[in-house]
């Protein structure tokens, strides 16, 4: 229960945050973050305790996205059922990549270069058809009632999020004490011991795929809410697949509480990068988050929550500290 | 004679022009250990991965419980009953060794309390209970053995195939891991070993198997094996058998 | 409704354009074949070559074919550096590191590049550029005939080192069995280096080649690498004459779909052969097993 408790005391600790009065525009950069954590919670499913390396993730948000806008704005459907439809849609986009893929046998490299082919489809295919605004993108009309899933104030849109967060946080909690992902970690950990143990990789992986273009497509459904525009590159674009695997790669893969740090972390590299060059710089945030990668993956392979624990049990066990080699 | 827990009839395993087992036909019985020797490249272990679902057969058949189970998939073969190690130790490294027999024990037990409860009990059969907190690469090439062994265990396996569980071990080590292995058998565990350390086949099988170029070239019980002159000969080379047939019998 | 003239004349360009795929896809697969990985920067390093290409001509005046005498020893250089104390030292020798760490350089190149010439599309106006065979039914352009005639030359020579060469010989022994190679004594951090600037060096070469038909943007890179991921596939991971033979072919694939299907479909349609191959037979048809 301790892994509940933790989550718990974070979203509480999270919650109050508005009523500190902090100004709109912190608001909104927790905001995006959030989202992004979001999206990385998803990713972090099958990456992090699937070690199945999606370079494509924007496959789901672009659907959960524009399964939200084009209900709306074309069918007119009530916004909560269509941010529900939108989780649904990015399930779907994961049964149906994950089927494909891993019936396959597609590992590794092969993996990541499908799941970025499949993103890319999708932005094309996006960018020319019509029920999706082709190259102009979709609007979504203003109309500032929770009704309608948006909010007058920030702290409306900031408290949506949060509540994802925490349903994703839950969720995961669940599935790291659940058979299902001490399987799960088994495929990632060696596939062929897991299959020699009564391990359905195959179907462990589909399952872990579409619950992670679930959360994922849930981050691409509150990104029209609160922008209220859609388009191919914002959707499908590449940013977005890189911000997914970036979160929980640098909070730390296959944690809990990674994909929300290293959200926070990124979140602020990048707004600290805009800030020294004085705000109009294109591409320097993504040069930063690049570099970090690089770094992350070269001298902390297991993220900020592997720094944390390790320095845990430095401080509490120093005798016991066993250094335990990763990769 | 009651039904063979395992049957194969003239399963072959072709890579591309070479045939690595050549039409082996042979039938384990319920609750005995059996052990499968011959010389290095034999196609004991293609045999092995062929069993257990690993590869699929070019031709033949295989009968578990007398139900057609050729070309299944590992996992559902284990399902079945059917478990292995690897010849080289193939744990989850970054687990722990708890964790490590969480896995198997989650087959049969879904309950996340009952699977661990029952994965300190496999632990503790084997003597790995010191070890569980520990993760599984810092363990002792002989603690990994019997992880390997404790993990296979936990699915509950009616056949268990040890792939050279004994070798890298040292001779105390092999003298203590051999009675937790007849210990098995004791549980009505079917086994068949892959195994080059002879004493052990000796003093454990019960039947042997050997094979050479991929084809049956004797079987029998120990004794019998040891003094058959096509095992001599497959072992150490043509015309050992008759250079050593005058010398006394083993 | 299409003459033979019309398709034969898209077949003579695709098999032009598909002349320098093939070499973007050489130096993809060269780099697989020996370090087994897919190198994701392999597009952000064509973008900074064709930057480099374009920015020679423009500030220094050397003429693209002239200029990769420059450029290609320098990308050597650059590709040597970023495998021996990058890439190789940060991967610890995991795949998937080695995916992320290439991935992040990947990201780190484009986004510079963006940083420092912005998202502008720049061409070159070369005064030969228009010139060029006529052949009746189609027009020949005297930089894609260069590019054409190029790639075959780079393609025997990289050959020949590879087999004449004691250093080819050790990239050979690398790629078939490291290990081995490793006890006999070759350094193989410096053959994984060696190959990765060859691959980065491929790429500089084919910069030069595009430079004079082509526009210039951070993103060009990708729309060449992700046809070049195509190609590898196709044409088996690891396989030269599969990447010049699969270079081709998709060339005159790309060529006639998008004579069908016009620009934006036809490019579809490459992704979707590339997902179908990878489903498929991901060993390619020629390649070493997936």
């Amino acid at each position: 229960m301790r892994g509940f408790g933790a989550v718990a005391v974070v979203v509480i600790a999270m919650a109050l945050v508005p009523f500190l009065g902090v100004s709109n525009v912190t608001l909104n950069f927790l905001i995006i973050a959030l989202m992004i954590a979001l999206a990385g919670q998803g990713w972090n499913v099958l990456g992090g305790y699937g070690g199945q390396y999606s370079f494509g993730h924007a496959a789901f948000f672009g659907t959960g996205a524009y399964v939200t806008a084009v209900l709306q704005v074309l069918y007119g459907v009530d916004a909560w059922i269509a941010f529900g439809l939108g989780i649904a849609g990015g399930a779907l986009i994961g049964a149906i990549v994950g089927g494909l893929t891993f019936r396959s046998g597609l590992r590794g490299s092969y993996f990541a270069l499908v799941t970025l082919a499949f993103a890319e489809v999708l932005r094309i295919l996006s960018s020319v058809a019509p029920v999706t605004g082709a190259g102009v993108g979709i609007l979504v009309k203003l109309d500032l009632r929770p009704a309608a899933m948006q909010f007058e104030s920030r702290a409306g849109f900031y408290w949506m999020i949060l509540a994802l967060v925490a349903v994703a946080l839950t969720v995961t909690q669940i599935i790291e004490r659940s058979r299902f992902g001490v399987w799960l970690i088994a495929v990632r950990e060696n596939e062929d011991a897991a299959a020699a143990l009564g391990v359905n990789a195959t179907a462990i992986k589909v399952i872990a795929m579409v619950i992670s273009g679930a959360i994922t497509a849930a981050a691409g459904c509150f990104y029209v809410q609160y922008f209220l525009f859609i388009d191919s590159g914002l959707a499908y674009g590449t940013w977005i697949s890189i911000e997914a695997l970036l979160t929980p790669i640098i909070g730390g893969v296959g944690t809990v509480f990674g994909p929300l740090l290293g959200a926070l972390v990124v979140r602020a590299l990048g707004e600290g990068a805009q800030r020294i060059t004085g705000g109009e710089a294109p591409g320097l945030d993504l040069v930063v988050y690049g570099c970090v990668l690089v770094l992350i993956v070269g001298f902390a392979p297991r993220g900020l929550m592997g720094g944390l624990s390790q320095l845990r049990s430095r401080l509490w066990h120093p005798a016991r500290a066993v250094k335990v080699h990763h990769g | 004679m009651a039904e063979p827990l395992l049957q194969l009839e003239r399963i072959s395993r072709r890579f591309g022009g070479l045939t690595a087992v050549n039409a082996v036909s042979l039938a384990i019985a319920e609750g005995r250990i059996t052990a499968l020797i011959g010389p290095n490249g034999a196609g004991k272990t293609t045999l092995f991965a062929l069993i257990a679902g690993f590869l699929k057969p070019s031709g033949g058949t295989i009968r578990y419980r007398g139900e057609d189970v050729t070309g299944e998939a590992p996992h559902r073969l284990a399902r079945r009953g059917i478990a292995r190690t690897f010849q080289i130790v193939q744990s989850f490294g970054g687990l722990t060794v708890r964790d490590n027999i969480l896995v198997g024990a989650y087959l049969h037990h879904a309950a996340r309390e009952r699977a661990l409860a029952f994965a300190e009990q496999i632990a503790g059969e084997l003597g790995l209970a010191s070890l569980l907190d520990r993760p599984a690469a810092t363990l002792t090439v002989a603690g990994r053995k019997r992880l390997e062994l404790a993990k296979a265990l936990a699915t509950e396996p009616k056949l268990l195939l040890l792939d050279e569980v004994l070798a890298g071990l040292n001779p105390s080590e092999i003298r203590d891991m051999v009675p937790v292995i007849r210990g098995l058998c004791q549980r009505g565990i079917a086994i068949v070993m892959i195994e080059h350390v002879m004493q052990a086949v000796m003093s454990l099988a019960e039947h042997v198997f050997v094979l050479a170029e991929g084809r049956i070239i004797a079987e029998g019980t120990p004794p019998q094996v040891a003094a058959d002159p096509a095992v001599v000969e497959a072992y150490l080379g043509h015309g050992a058998a008759a250079r050593l047939g005058g010398a006394h019998a083993h | 409704m299409l003459s033979p003239a019309i398709l034969t004349a898209a077949v003579v360009n695709g098999l032009l354009t598909g002349a320098v795929y093939a070499l973007i896809a050489l130096g993809l697969t060269l780099v697989y074949g020996v370090l087994h990985i897919i190198n994701f920067a392999h597009g952000a390093l064509l973008t900074a070559a064709m930057f480099a290409a374009y920015f020679a001509y423009r500030l220094l005046g050397i003429d693209p074919y002239l200029a990769v005498v420059l450029l290609a020893p320098a990308f050597f250089c650059i590709g040597y550096a970023l495998q021996r104390f990058v890439i190789g030292p940060a991967s610890h020798g995991d795949d998937r590191n080695m995916l992320l760490v290439t991935l992040g350089l990947a990201v780190v190149i484009e986004n510079a590049l963006l940083f420092a010439f912005r998202a502008d599309t720049r061409t070159l106006d070369l005064p030969y550029a228009l010139s060029g065979v006529d052949l009746g039914f189609t027009f020949l352009p005297l930089p894609r005939l260069i590019g054409f005639v190029t790639v075959f030359v780079v393609t025997l020579a990289l050959w020949l080192m590879m087999s004449a060469t004691d250093t080819g010989r050790a990239i050979r022994a690398v790629a078939k069995e490291k290990l081995g190679a490793e006890l006999a004594g070759i350094d193989v951090a410096h053959i994984y280096a060696v190959t990765f600037g060859l691959g980065t060096a491929c790429v500089a070469i084919a910069a030069c080649l595009l430079i004079p038909s082509y526009y210039v943007n951070p993103n060009a890179g990708n729309a060449f690498v992700l046809v070049a991921f195509t190609i590898v596939v196709l044409g088996g991971m690891g396989s030269v004459p599969g990447a010049l033979i699969g270079g081709l072919v998709i060339g005159v694939v790309e060529s006639l779909s998008s004579l069908f299907l016009g620009e934006s479909l036809g490019q579809i349609g490459i992704f979707l052969l590339f997902i179908a191959v990878l489903l498929v037979r991901p060993s390619g048809l020629f390649g070493a097993r997936a």
